[in-house]
């Protein structure tokens, strides 16, 4: 009987669990601040919204002390291999917000300087709309991306199997 | 000359130095306006900057326009406006580039050192080189960017990506990201 038909065993699948919890909570973003949206980023941070809730509290500003990059505004063709740059230096697992509409697709700079969206350049896992967006549509993001963590599939080796798109 | 205003000191005395150099002129509210020839530009700001008469010790702006658009040769218009701190008085001269394929002003830097930055934006944006320049390279856009992108012919919404596009096949459905 193959062990591979039945799926993860009962012991890996805990433990995939587990450590998928111990990530969803200690978030440590990595905030890739160019543009207006920064400053909702640190309306945000701060204490009426409360991103400690959620345990992405501190701000790292190494990206090998990180493992969530959120590129917070307009992504600059000039820019755009130093935000490339930063994401691969990043230690997996890793994960990527795309926060407010010129991140997500360039926004109103439909021109020859702007980045038509991050992920023609580096994979994103949550988009959020908005400019800017709204707190509540910030903690929105994070929240679903912590159920994309603990949908996901981990392993102490560090590998990731992220869910499938819908 | 526009809007009745008949006193053009600056012009006259600019116009006794270079003579027919001075193409163009009118005034504003006694600020005045001059548009001199290519081949006298340098020798105009010089004696604008040198006189005592005129004394502008301070290069306020100095700036392009592509007159693409009205069908006009020559096409690039370099615009610079000056400031005499003394005197408390502003003047804006204009020169047009002569060559529209490759089109080349004296630069001014040795003049006014504040030249040399916006030189290089004009250079950068519009493609217009200042002869003599210490250090004629873009300074807004890349180096590996081609073409001059505040030209009206330049498409506005054409792409040079610097680093290159990640592949996304249509099918996301299986995808680990």
């Amino acid at each position: 009987m193959a062990v591979d038909s039945q799926g993860p065993g009962f012991f890996t699948s805990r433990l995939s669990d587990g450590i998928a919890w111990a990530r969803k909570w200690s978030l440590f973003p990595y905030p890739f601040v160019t543009a207006c949206c920064g400053m909702e980023y640190m309306s945000v941070s701060s204490a009426h919204y409360d991103l400690d809730r959620f345990g992405a509290a501190w701000p790292r500003f190494s990206p090998r002390q990180a493992d969530l990059l959120m590129v917070v505004g307009t992504i600059s063709q000039k820019m755009a291999p130093i935000l490339r740059m930063v994401h691969e230096q990043m230690c997996d697992p890793k994960w990527v917000i795309a926060f407010g509409v010129c991140t997500c697709t360039g926004g109103f700079y439909d021109n020859y300087a702007t980045v038509q969206g991050i992920d023609r350049i580096i994979p994103v896992d949550c988009y959020i709309p908005g400019c800017p967006p709204r707190p509540e549509t910030v903690l929105d993001a994070l929240m679903k991306l912590q159920a994309n963590i603990q949908a996901s599939r981990h392993t102490l080796t560090g590998s990731v199997q992220r869910p499938p798109r819908h | 000359m526009t809007n009745g205003d008949s006193s053009y000191p600056v012009t006259e005395r600019l116009r006794a130095r270079c003579g027919d150099g001075v193409i163009e002129c009118h005034a504003h509210r006694g600020d005045e306006t001059i548009v001199v020839r290519a081949d006298c530009y340098h020798q105009a700001v010089q004696f604008l900057h040198d006189d005592p008469e005129c004394d502008f010790d301070f290069l306020s702006d100095l700036t392009a326009v592509d007159r693409w658009k009205l069908r006009q040769s020559p096409r690039f218009e370099i615009i610079l406006h000056l400031y005499s701190s003394r005197r408390n008085a502003r003047i804006r001269l204009k020169t047009r580039a002569q060559d529209d394929a490759a089109p080349t002003v004296d630069s001014i830097v040795d003049v006014y050192p504040a030249a040399n930055w916006p030189e290089r934006e004009v250079w950068d944006m519009f493609g217009v080189r200042f002869a003599g320049h210490p250090n004629l390279k873009r300074i807004l856009m890349y180096e590996e960017f081609v073409g001059h992108p505040l030209r009206k012919d330049y498409p506005v919404n054409k792409r040079q990506p610097l680093v290159e596009e990640r592949h996304i096949p249509d099918d996301r459905a299986g995808m680990m990201f």
